[in-house]
């Protein structure tokens, strides 16, 4: 036990002391705060470019429709021709020129209205442009139907579908999604930690095999301590990084948030899927307001408690299950170069997890493919950690299943561990081969 | 007891390849055993059975006089031939979380090395990377690293390889000396001739078997085959070799005119050379006489190649 530890502490240090370990733990989080303020900055300083458009208006409509906004702002010539305002528009560095002929009716004008820009003209201007013609044709028409606008409001009827549970539990459509985000958000933590760490374990392997300490320290200690003192090890020196990467970056993005002045709004991918949730489900929402009240008391009720210790059980399991394949594959060859083979077929069930989770999970988190993936113990880890945020039991993933996922994930990490440390047992003491499949396969029987 | 290790009919298989075929070896203590053999013929595997880092398939293994267990692993100090230390760990810090791993504090660790880095004359080199040291260093710092806690059983696999000669003398002279204070030592090479100056007994091993082993000064003796080389001063060569081959199988023969030299190798038929050397003298000054002991690397080839043919 205390040559594990010895162990253990080796392997952080070394790990932590790793000048480009420290260097990636610093900049990191300064690298990623500082491109989410330089997009948020230039997204503001892009959205905060105030357009001129210059408007040469021949017709008897239209004379209050264009009103100047916080983006754009218009300019009415009078009494010129169309080729000298053209003239003038462009001297004066405007956006573009609208044009609105005379003509018998509105549906006339409309039809011979033309925007002149230099260039291809910007679609947030069209988009106003054309705005502005549509409610005003609207408004038109039904004057013609004599339908007045109080009745036109009354007419405008909104209507959702309320939904709920069996237990009788109103749920908000879309708040799956938001759900699904959340437990996204843990399993892509999990994949990113396997990928980022289990690499290290392997590198740190193949390290001890290459400088050829590996028989001096196994003729003191199990194979199976040192392999696992490795992991225990790197994955404590990751945990580390992660927390100042969360530490630092969270001070640092508040800082910068501060300094630039930048509304975390437009930086929250949160808020956006959110929102946009919201408007999936009903262009004009009235009660917007209460809605996101709904929203926002749902996601406090997210057993947030259950979903951390769950995160807990499978990012444990999960990473030691990958992080010692990791490390036999490590064992098993000479050098990074020769461990390309091996890799791919353990980030497939990663990936294969992340994307199933988002297109499969999302929209139907508890479907055959949802189920079958978090009991599957490769991809369970991930797809679970998506499909808990539902909540365990009535409306959530059924008792049966989560028990059944976390006993297969145990049977498979009690089992690849054995057959890892085999390989691994095998492999820290060949050198110079570059192993088959069919080669680790033999191993397992020395 | 006045063995350290035994191996009784020790197995090994990998797969379909039989790496160790029913090794039985007794080491004595107290003493320097040789383990020679070509390349693959299964000495790393046996040295790893002792070490525990693989186990037999059959056979056991006993260790001053007990069954082989964990417990046994800090008593044994193993030299590998594939060797190497962490090249970016300090060297003071790597010494001590190896010497840590054998069991010792950190304490006694830290005692001992000063002691072992005065001895071996390797002075400010505690906060050196092991990158930085030459190659000859690192290999000092491993020697101390099998050393160091001081273990009843020493196996050094090829322990001068890596070694100019100066510090190849001077780590010889140290495994001398470890044996004087007490230690049993297994010495794993190809290079016969330190074997010939070091060890008390060897044994060969070829293709996963054992083919022989004993006391070096035994097993010369059995493979002398009553040879002899004589050196004479004569004016008469010529005549004086052909009487000679009349009288004794000459095998080989060299004569110098100018010097007046004549060398021959003469067979004889059993040990007893007085009849020879009283003859030669009677006819010519005899300058040299002395039996042909074979080398051990003579041996080891020989033993090999008759094995092979066979």
């Amino acid at each position: 036990m205390s040559k594990l530890l010895l162990i253990i502490k080796r392997e952080y240090l070394a790990k932590v002391r790793n000048k480009s370990f420290v260097v990636m733990t610093f900049l990191s989080p300064i690298l990623m705060v500082g491109m989410v303020v330089l997009i948020a900055y230039l997204t503001k300083v892009n959205d905060s470019e105030k357009r001129i458009i210059g408007i040469l208006n021949n017709s008897d409509y239209f004379s209050n429709d264009f009103n100047t906004t916080e983006s754009m702002s218009f300019v009415r010539f009078k009494g010129i021709s169309l080729e000298s305002a053209k003239d003038s528009t462009e001297n004066m560095g405007y956006s573009g020129i609208l044009f609105i002929p005379k003509a018998v009716n509105l549906e006339e004008v409309a039809k011979n209205s033309f925007f002149y820009s230099k260039g291809a003209p910007s679609t947030v201007v069209i988009d106003k442009l054309e705005s502005v013609f549509k409610e005003r044709l609207r408004q038109r028409r039904l004057q013609e139907m004599e339908v007045s606008t109080t009745d036109l409001a009354a007419l405008d009827s909104h209507f959702e579908i309320n939904t709920a549970s069996f237990s009788g539990e109103q749920n908000l459509k879309g708040i799956n999604e938001i759900k699904a985000f959340i437990g996204g958000g843990f399993g892509y933590l999990i994949m990113m930690f396997i990928i980022i760490y289990g690499g290290f374990v392997m590198r740190s392997v193949i390290e001890e095999k290459t400088s050829r300490i590996i028989e001096v320290i196994i003729s003191s200690v199990k194979p199976f301590q040192l392999m696992l003192g490795k992991i225990i090890g790197t994955s404590l020196a990751g945990i580390t990084q992660f927390a100042i990467w969360i530490v630092s970056a969270s001070f640092l993005l508040f800082l910068a948030l501060a300094i630039f002045d930048i509304e975390p709004n437009t930086i929250n991918p949160g808020q956006e899927l959110l929102s946009g949730a919201a408007d999936n489900l009903a262009p004009p929402i009235p009660s917007a307001n209460e809605t996101m009240m709904l929203y926002t008391q749902e996601l406090f009720n997210i057993p947030w408690l259950m979903l951390l210790s769950f995160f807990l059980v499978y990012f444990v399991l999960g990473y030691l299950i990958y992080s010692s394949i990791y490390a036999a594959i490590g064992a098993a060859v000479d050098n990074e170069t020769d461990t390309q083979q091996f890799i791919f077929p353990i980030i497939l069930p990663l990936m294969l997890a992340i994307y199933v989770g988002f297109f499969s999970v999302f929209g139907n988190p508890h479907g055959p493919i949802a189920v079958g993936f978090s009991l599957f113990p490769l991809t369970s880890p991930i797809v679970m950690m998506m499909r808990l945020p539902g909540g365990i039991g009535e409306g959530g993933v059924p008792i049966w299943q989560l028990l059944a996922s976390i006993v297969l994930l145990i049977g498979t990490f009690i089992g690849i561990v054995w057959l890892a440390a085999k390989i691994y047992r095998v492999g820290i003491l060949m050198y110079g081969k570059k192993p088959s499949y069919r080669e680790l396969f033999k191993w397992l029987k020395y | 007891m006045n063995t350290i290790l035994v191996t009784n009919e020790v197995s090994k298989d990998f797969g379909t390849f039989k790496a160790l075929d029913k090794i039985s070896l007794e080491i004595p203590k107290n003493s320097i055993y040789g383990l020679l053999g070509p390349n693959g013929a299964g000495k790393t595997t046996l040295i790893r059975i002792i070490n525990q880092i693989t186990y037999p398939d059959s056979g056991t293994v006993y260790f001053d006089g007990e069954k082989l267990k964990p417990e046994h692993i800090a008593l044994i100090g193993y030299l590998p031939e594939e060797r190497g230390l962490y090249k970016s760990m300090k060297v003071g810090e790597q010494v001590l979380y190896l010497a840590q791993l054998k069991g010792l504090t950190k304490t006694e660790a830290k005692k001992r090395l000063k002691y072992w880095f005065d001895r071996l004359d390797i002075g400010d080199w505690w906060n050196k990377k092991i990158q930085e040291l030459s190659k000859g260093m690192a290999q000092k710092i491993q020697f101390i690293v099998t050393v160091l806690h001081e273990p009843k059983l020493l196996i050094f696999d090829e322990p001068f390889s890596g070694f100019d000669p100066i510090n190849a003398n001077l780590i010889k002279d140290e495994i001398i000396h470890l044996k004087e204070k007490g230690a049993s030592i297994i010495f794993s090479t190809h290079r016969m001739e330190s074997v010939e100056e070091l060890c008390e007994h060897i044994a060969l091993i070829h293709k996963a078997e054992k083919i022989l082993d004993g006391k070096l000064s035994d097993i010369k003796r059995a493979y002398k085959n009553n040879s002899f080389h004589i050196g004479m001063t004569t004016t008469k060569g010529e005549e004086l070799l052909k009487e000679i081959s009349e009288k004794f199988s000459l095998s080989a023969s060299h004569y110098n005119q100018i010097e007046a030299q004549l060398n021959i190798t003469v067979q004889m038929h059993s040990e007893d050379s007085s009849e020879l050397l009283t003859y030669l003298s009677s006819k010519a000054n005899v300058n040299r006489f002395e039996e042909k002991i074979p080398s051990v690397s003579e041996i080891f080839i020989q033993t090999v190649q008759s094995k092979g043919k066979s």
